[in-house]
């Protein structure tokens, strides 16, 4: 491991170096919030921030995706067959995306790349991005990344990891992806001993501070049948509205639709986000529907993230604490309560 | 990299209405490219996703057999918005095909045994799927005897009539058809529910697996009459449907607990139903 040292204005005219040759994307402030966008220049970038209103999971799973176009002329001998849409497979880079978020791509690979399918969208993006983290040293009041297994300096889900020292920023290369990045932007000097030992205590400082606000391994203990039965739901299902801000705010929330759109003899397949949180989303053609009750619903949500996932998969929880859900819940239901009754050993 | 939403071309080779409410009609599909039909290897059970361009995808268990070569069969209830315009669709006419999707009924294990199958109303599709499969002549020594129930509100409302009555007089299948009831004086099957005729014919659990699929209702009645014929839960094979999207386990509607109908099912056994959650 050779951590690199750059100072504040280095940092920036190794970006400008990198946007010579490749799309970089970093949080920038646009209208009320930070959001993750390309940069058209480099003092766009806000490394200042705390963390985006929306998870960047857009940048590999777009809320609207074109999946395949079509034409319905009925004197075209190709009418009616799908062909695949161009997409934009260049090199990407992210540039400070929070430890948290990257990890939470990581869990969606679970999803998006089985042994049986790829999802070639998802793969394509992900192998054309290297992923640049930007350490928390101060997390919110609502994040518990320690609690579900990643951290505010967390490195498993970056090529990079930068950490904001004061008067510069301390740079590991965690792949050989990053590696070459670094090498790329002419990032070569190296880090300093008293920058590597205050990058050191500053994640020390935002560990200490997050504590253990539950189980994982508790909830993975428990009997599937006995939790989904638990009559806790009532009570945590209470106050939702089915807004479906949670799922769309959240990095695991990879739930998609797949749609025809039509304008003339033109036609799109397009994929969308969908939401739990909708009857719809479980809505049978016969009118049937297993999930039609609110409460079948918030228990889906939970269930899956906390307890579904886990169980299918383990490796842990499909939530990476970034408190997204727990600070825009419009009714204040809050993850970490319902998954301390999860993991309580007595379920009544 | 291999696109698993992309449907194959298909053509519409013919359209048989099958009942006499109309609802249901069979689609005999020909691929465009033999080497699409060459890819699309399938077991009986398994479905794929109808495409229509415009208008969407559907999950429609696949009602030919792979001993069928040259084509697939899909027998669509008119129900939504793709199921509808593929009613008016002709012979002739272009859609998409992706698949084939889930697992299927356990062919491995009922190798040897007696199979029992027991179907209600247009959930026959995978059924004839099976049967045409089992009745294979190179297959039909692998299976021991083959029982068949099945039923319909009305004699107009069976499917594949033509297919059962030669069925009926084959003696390597034994076959009950029965109908809630009919007024037709020529109706020379039985008459009653799938539950009452299942108990009458009481078909042996000895060595023997059951498959049923059919409406909620039919099976709830049905199940304890297995059971008292003496079938054990991981003996009885039933194949679920689920609103469904993407068709490969990556979407995330249709799951029961930690299974994906799509993925990890369609066809489970009462035993592993018994331990997911009653959502479905």
């Amino acid at each position: 491991m050779s951590e690199i040292f750059v100072d504040k204005d280095g940092l920036k005219k190794s970006i400008e170096r990198l946007m010579e040759h490749c799309r970089v994307v970093g949080p920038v402030f646009r209208g009320q919030y930070h959001e993750f966008a390309q940069l058209k220049e480099v003092g766009e970038l806000d490394l200042t921030y705390r963390n985006t209103r929306l998870s960047p999971k857009d940048l590999f799973h777009p809320h609207s995706d074109r999946m395949f176009t079509y034409t319905l002329a009925k004197d075209d001998p190709e009418a009616g067959i799908l062909k695949e849409a161009p997409q934009d497979y260049s090199p990407r880079v992210v540039l400070g995306i929070r430890p948290c978020d990257a990890r939470a791509f990581q869990l969606d690979d679970t999803n998006f790349v089985t042994e049986e399918f790829k999802d070639p969208w998802w793969v394509k993006r992900r192998e054309s991005t290297t992923l640049v983290g930007l350490a928390c040293n101060e997390p919110c009041g609502t994040c518990f990344c320690t609690t579900v297994g990643t951290g505010p300096f967390d490195e498993a889900g970056l090529d990079v990891l930068l950490v904001d020292v004061g008067d510069g920023y301390m740079a590991r290369p965690v792949t050989e992806k990053g590696h070459r990045l670094l090498a790329e932007a002419g990032l070569t000097s190296p880090a300093p001993a008293e920058v590597k030992k205050k990058a050191e205590d500053l994640q020390k400082s935002a560990e200490q501070g997050m504590g253990k606000l539950f189980s994982v391994d508790a909830i993975a203990g428990q009997n599937s049948l006995e939790l989904f039965n638990a009559s806790f739901w009532d009570e945590v299902q209470f106050a939702c509205i089915n807004c479906g801000t949670c799922t769309f705010l959240c990095p695991t929330c990879w739930c998609f639709d797949i749609q025809d759109e039509v304008c003339g003899d033109k036609g799109d397949r397009l994929r969308l986000w969908d939401s739990c949180m909708f009857p719809l989303f479980t809505h049978h053609g016969s009118g049937h529907n297993p999930r039609s009750q609110k409460l079948q619903r918030v228990r889906q949500r939970f269930m899956h993230k906390l307890k579904y996932y886990q169980d299918k998969y383990h490796q842990g929880v499909a939530c990476v604490g970034c408190g997204r859900c727990v600070q825009h819940c419009p009714v204040n239901i809050d993850i970490r309560q319902v998954a301390q009754l999860m993991s309580a050993s007595c379920i009544c | 990299m291999e696109n698993p939403y992309l449907p194959y071309p298909v053509r519409i080779e013919s359209v048989v209405t099958e009942t006499e409410d109309r609802n249901l009609k069979t689609f005999k599909l020909v691929f465009l490219n033999p080497e699409d039909e060459a890819r699309f290897n399938y077991n009986p059970g398994q479905f794929a996703e109808l495409s229509v361009a415009g208008l969407g995808e559907i999950p429609i268990g696949i009602a030919s057999s792979p001993t069928e070569k040259g084509f697939l069969k899909f027998t669509v209830n008119k129900v939504g918005k793709v199921s509808s315009h593929l009613h008016n669709m002709c012979a002739g006419e272009i859609m998409g095909v992706r698949g084939p999707m889930g697992n299927w009924y356990p062919w491995e294990l009922l190798e040897g045994k007696n199979v029992v199958i027991i179907g209600g109303g247009f959930a026959f599709t995978t059924l004839r799927s099976s049967i045409v499969y089992m009745l294979d002549p190179a297959n039909r020594p692998r299976f021991g005897d083959i029982s068949v129930v099945y039923g319909a509100r009305s004699p107009g409302l069976l499917l594949y009539k033509d297919e059962l009555a030669a069925w009926e007089r084959r003696d390597d299948i034994q076959m009950h058809i029965t109908v809630d009831g009919t007024d037709d004086p020529a109706w020379k099957y039985n008459i009653g529910f799938v539950p009452t005729v299942t108990k009458q014919k009481a078909p042996s659990s000895e060595n023997a697996y059951a498959i049923i699929c059919g409406p909620p209702i039919m099976i709830k009645f049905t199940l304890p009459v297995l059971t008292e014929l003496g079938f054990p839960t991981d003996r009885i094979i039933s194949s679920l449907e689920m609103r469904m999207k993407c068709g490969i386990g990556i979407c995330g509607r249709c799951n029961i607990g930690t299974e994906y109908v799509c993925k990890d099912g369609p066809v489970f056994s009462l035993q592993k139903l018994a331990q997911l959650p009653n959502e479905y």
